[in-house]
C-alpha cells in the first residue's frame, strides 16, 4: 500500500536526481514517467504505482512547489483524458508499451476519430469501413469534430468492419497513426470564426491489426469507456470558488460599477450561485471517487456545467451594453487547445453553445441519466434488430 | 477540505429514521391526521426525539446531548423532508436548541433547559415569526418591563402549538434580551393558524405580562438568535433536499407504473428529460446542503455555506414538488396522494428563515459582488 510518505520520498528522489532547474523539460517528464508518479493510479511501469488516485495531488502539490515541469494538460488532454484510459482497459501488453509512455509525456498528441457526418449523438450509426486485407485494415470515410486533429500523431478511431449485423455490434476500435498515406485534416471553421476542429478524411488508410484495440466487433464496447472517460474529464474539471465562466463575469461586475442595474445583480448572483454549488458537486464527485464509490453524478455536472458557462457568457455580453455588440476578431485561427474562457467576451458567448454539444449532447446527457441512473425505459428502438446497412439514413 | 461524503455513523442514523417514519409516518395516516385535533404525532415525536436520541445530537454531552453535530442534524433534517413527518423538530430540536446552546450555557435556568429539550422531554420553539431570516434586524414584537414580564404578539411561530417552552426575544429598557417562558405561565395564549403546511403548523403567540426568565442580553442575545437562524437556515437545505428525493423516486417510480399510449409514461423522451433535470438539480441540492452542515459543524465559511444552501435549494424543492404534480397527472392534484403535503412543505420552506431572494442578497457583500 502506497503511503502519503512513501510518495513523498519518491517525490524527492525524483527531484534529487533530476533538478528542475537543470534538466530539460522533457528529460524531466520522462524521469517522472518512469518513477512512477505520472499518473500513479496506472500499474507499475506504465508511468504508475498502482496507488489509490486520490494521491495523485500529493504527487502534484509537490512537484509544483519544487517548480517542476509539469504535461500541458490542455494539449493533451484528449490523450490523457480519453485514449489512455481505454488503451488502458483494453490495450495489449505491446499496446501499453508501445502509446502510455509518449502520450503521457506530450511526445505524441492524440486525438479522437469518433463523431461523422452522419452519426453524431447516434455515434454506433456511423460509417467508416474497416476491411480486413492481411495483417491490415483498410479504412475509408469521413470523421468530423476532430478537436486538434492537425496537431496529432496519433487518433483512437471507432470503424464499421461488419454491416451485415444490427449497428452496436459491427464496430471495431483502432489506434490510428495519423501521419499514415491516406489520413487528410482540413480545417472546419466554426460558430467563433476560428478552427479549432477538423473534418478528417480517410482514404484506404492501412492500419496494422496490431493497433486494433479490443476485438473485432467489440468496437461499442471500447468507445463506451471512452466515453465515459470524457463526460468525466469534460465535468469533472476543478475549479475554484469564483472561477470559470462565472468568474470572468464577476470580475467584469467588480471593475465596472457603472454596469450594474439591480436586475443584472440578482441574475448574476443566481449564477454565482449555481457555479458554487456545481463546484461542491465537482468536489464531491472527487470524493465519491477517491473513496473508491464512484457516484453516477458525472452526466449530471455535464449538464450543468454547460447550462452555467452558457447563462454566465450570455449575461457578461449583456451587462458590457454597448461593448457586447463588438466582436475582438473574426479571423480564421487554429488555437491550440481548447479554452473556454479565452479572447474576448463575444468569443466567450459563441464557444460555449458548444458546450452542450461536444462530448454528448445535453439531450443523450439526459438520456442517460434517465435510463441508467433512474432505471426509465428507454423510447421504443426500431433500429434494434436491423443490419446497419439497412437502417434509413 | 470539506467532507461532502456521508459517513457510516450518519448512514446508521439515516437508516433508523427512515424506518422510524415508515413504519409510523405512512402517508394515508399523515392525510388522515391532518383533520384530526391532534395534527402533531406527539407519541412519534417521543420515539425521534428521545428513544433514538435526535433531538440532542448537537448538544454537547455535558448538557445531556450526544455531542455529535450539525451533519448528524442534517441527516434527521433530510429524513423529515423525505416524510414530512408531523413532528415539532424544527421548531424545537433546531430553533430553540440552538438558541439557548449559544447562550451562556452554564447558567442554571439554560443547562436545565437544554438537558430537557435534547432528552425529547420538553418540546420548545422559538419565538419569531418562521419567515424571519438569518441578519434580519432584532425583533420588537415583544417588550421587556423593567419588572422582566414579556408583552408582545409574535405572529407565525413554528411549532408553538405544541411547544411547553418558549424562547423569546425582546426588547427591553437596556435593548435586546432573550427570555424563556413557559406556556403554562399566565398570561400566555398560543393561537393556532391555519397554516399551509399541514405537517409543520404555525402559531400566534400573544403575551400579557407574562413573568419570563431572562438568559442573555444585548450583543449576545442578538448572535444567539442568528446563530439560531442561520443554524436553522443551512439545515432547512437538508429537509429541502429530502423533499427534492422524494419528489423524484415517486415520480420515477409512478412513471414506470403507468401505461399511456400503449407504453410507460416514463419511456416518452420528454419526460425522461424533466426527471433528468430533477436530477441534476438533487446533485446540486445535495452537495450545497451537506456543505452547509459541514461548515456548520466545523465553524468554516458559514454565511455563505448557509447563503448559497438556501437560495439554491429551496427554488429546487419547489420545483421537484411542483413536477411531482404535473407528472402525476390528475392523481398528483387529489388530496388522497401525498404529493401535495410536500408542495406543500416546500413552498414553505421557501419562505422559511429568508426567502431565496433574500439569501442573494445577503450573500453580495460576502463574495464582494456589491449592488
Amino acid at each position: 500500500m502506497t503511503t502519503v510518505d512513501d510518495l513523498k520520498r519518491r517525490v524527492a528522489d525524483l527531484l534529487a536526481a533530476y533538478p528542475p532547474e537543470s534538466t530539460p523539460r522533457q528529460d524531466f517528464l520522462d524521469a517522472r514517467f518512469d518513477a512512477g508518479l505520472a499518473w500513479i493510479h496506472f500499474p507499475e511501469g506504465l508511468g504508475g504505482l498502482d496507488a489509490p488516485r486520490s494521491l495523485q495531488s500529493v504527487v502534484d502539490k509537490e512537484l509544483a512547489a519544487a517548480g517542476a515541469p509539469d504535461n500541458d494538460k490542455r494539449r493533451i488532454g484528449i490523450g490523457l483524458g480519453m485514449a489512455a484510459p481505454t488503451i488502458l482497459a483494453f490495450g495489449t501488453p505491446e499496446q501499453h508499451q508501445r502509446f502510455l509512455r509518449p502520450l503521457w509525456t506530450e511526445r505524441e498528441v492524440w486525438c479522437q476519430l469518433f463523431s461523422e457526418p452522419g452519426a453524431g449523438s447516434d455515434l454506433a450509426a456511423l460509417g467508416t469501413r474497416a476491411v480486413r486485407d492481411g495483417d491490415d485494415w483498410v479504412v475509408t470515410g469521413q470523421k468530423v469534430w476532430t478537436s486538434g486533429a492537425h496537431k496529432s500523431q496519433w487518433a483512437i478511431l471507432v470503424t464499421r468492419t461488419d454491416p451485415d449485423v444490427p449497428k452496436h455490434r459491427g464496430m471495431t476500435y483502432f489506434l490510428c497513426d495519423m501521419t499514415a498515406p491516406g489520413v487528410e485534416v482540413r480545417p472546419l471553421r466554426q460558430i467563433t470564426g476560428e478552427a479549432e476542429f477538423n473534418e478528417v478524411f480517410l482514404s484506404e488508410v492501412r492500419i496494422p491489426d496490431a493497433h486494433r484495440l479490443g476485438a473485432v466487433g467489440e468496437g461499442w464496447k471500447v468507445a463506451q469507456t471512452t466515453l465515459m472517460n470524457e463526460r468525466v474529464a469534460i465535468g469533472g474539471t476543478e475549479f475554484p470558488r469564483d472561477g470559470g465562466m462565472v468568474g470572468v463575469v464577476t470580475e467584469v461586475w467588480r471593475e465596472r460599477p457603472e454596469l450594474r442595474t439591480s436586475e443584472l445583480h440578482d441574475k448574476l448572483l443566481k449564477l454565482w450561485v449555481e457555479g458554487e454549488s456545481l463546484r461542491l458537486v465537482s468536489s464531491r464527485l472527487r470524493q465519491q471517487l477517491a473513496a473508491g464509490a464512484p457516484g453516477p453524478e458525472g452526466s449530471a455536472v455535464k449538464v450543468a456545467f454547460s447550462e452555467l458557462n452558457q447563462a454566465a457568457s450570455g449575461l457578461e455580453i449583456e451587462l458590457l451594453g454597448d461593448e457586447g455588440l463588438r466582436y475582438d476578431d473574426w479571423t480564421m485561427r487554429r488555437p491550440d487547445g481548447v479554452n473556454f474562457l479565452g479572447r474576448e467576451a463575444g468569443y466567450r458567448y459563441l464557444r460555449a453553445k458548444g458546450n452542450s454539444i461536444e462530448g454528448g449532447t445535453s439531450e443523450v446527457l439526459r438520456n442517460i441519466i434517465a435510463e441508467r441512473v433512474l432505471g426509465l425505459p428507454s423510447e421504443p428502438r426500431i433500429d434494434k434488430d436491423v443490419a446497419w446497412k439497412d437502417l434509413p439514413r | 477540505m470539506s467532507d461532502l461524503l456521508y459517513s457510516e455513523v450518519e448512514e446508521d442514523l439515516r437508516a433508523s429514521v427512515r424506518d422510524l417514519f415508515k413504519d409510523r409516518a405512512e402517508p394515508a395516516a399523515l392525510i388522515a391526521r391532518t383533520e384530526t385535533a391532534e395534527p402533531y404525532d406527539l407519541e412519534l415525536w417521543r420515539t425521534l426525539a428521545a428513544d433514538l436520541g435526535t433531538a440532542g445530537l448537537a448538544v454537547p454531552e455535558a448538557l445531556g446531548g450526544h455531542g455529535a453535530s450539525a451533519r448528524e442534524v442534517a441527516v434527521v433534517m433530510e429524513e423529515l423532508g423525505r416524510s414530512v413527518a408531523p413532528v415539532p423538530y424544527l421548531g424545537s430540536a433546531v430553533l430553540a436548541t440552538s438558541a439557548l446552546l449559544a447562550t451562556d450555557t452554564s447558567q442554571a435556568e439554560v443547562t436545565e433547559r437544554l438537558g430537557k429539550l435534547a432528552a425529547g422531554t420538553l418540546i420548545g420553539a422559538l419565538a419569531v415569526p418562521l419567515s424571519t431570516a438569518p441578519g434580519a434586524e432584532f425583533p420588537s414584537a415583544v417588550t421587556a418591563a423593567a419588572d422582566g414580564t414579556l408583552s408582545g404578539q409574535v405572529r407565525s411561530v413554528v411549532d408553538a402549538s405544541v411547544a411547553e417552552l418558549l424562547v423569546v426575544p425582546a426588547v427591553g429598557p437596556d435593548g435586546p434580551g432573550l427570555y424563556t417562558v413557559d406556556v403554562s405561565s399566565a398570561g400566555v395564549t398560543v393561537t393556532e393558524a391555519i397554516s399551509l403546511d399541514l405537517t409543520r403548523r404555525i402559531a400566534d403567540v400573544t403575551l400579557e405580562n407574562v413573568v419570563a426568565k431572562h438568559v442573555a442580553d444585548s450583543s449576545v442575545a442578538t448572535s444567539a438568535l442568528d446563530t439560531a437562524l442561520v443554524t436553522a437556515a443551512g439545515l432547512l437545505a437538508s429537509e429541502q433536499l429530502g423533499i427534492a428525493e422524494w419528489a423524484l423516486t415517486e415520480t420515477v417510480r409512478y412513471l414506470k407504473e403507468r401505461y399511456q399510449f400503449g407504453r410507460q409514461v416514463g419511456s416518452f423522451q420528454s419526460l425522461k428529460h424533466r426527471l433528468a433535470n430533477l436530477y441534476t438539480d438533487l446533485v446540486n441540492a445535495r452537495a450545497t446542503a451537506r456543505y452547509a452542515a459541514d461548515c456548520l459543524a466545523s465553524g468554516d465559511d458559514i454565511a455563505i455555506a448557509v447563503a448559497v444552501a438556501q437560495a439554491r435549494n429551496s427554488p429546487i424543492a419547489v420545483h421537484a414538488a411542483e413536477e411531482a404534480i404535473q407528472l402525476h397527472g390528475g392523481i398528483g392534484m387529489t388530496w388522497e396522494h401525498p404529493a401535495h403535503l410536500y408542495l406543500k412543505r416546500a413552498k414553505s420552506d421557501e419562505i422559511a428563515l429568508g426567502t431565496p431572494g433574500r439569501h442573494r442578497a445577503a450573500l453580495a457583500p460576502l463574495i464582494d459582488l456589491p449592488a
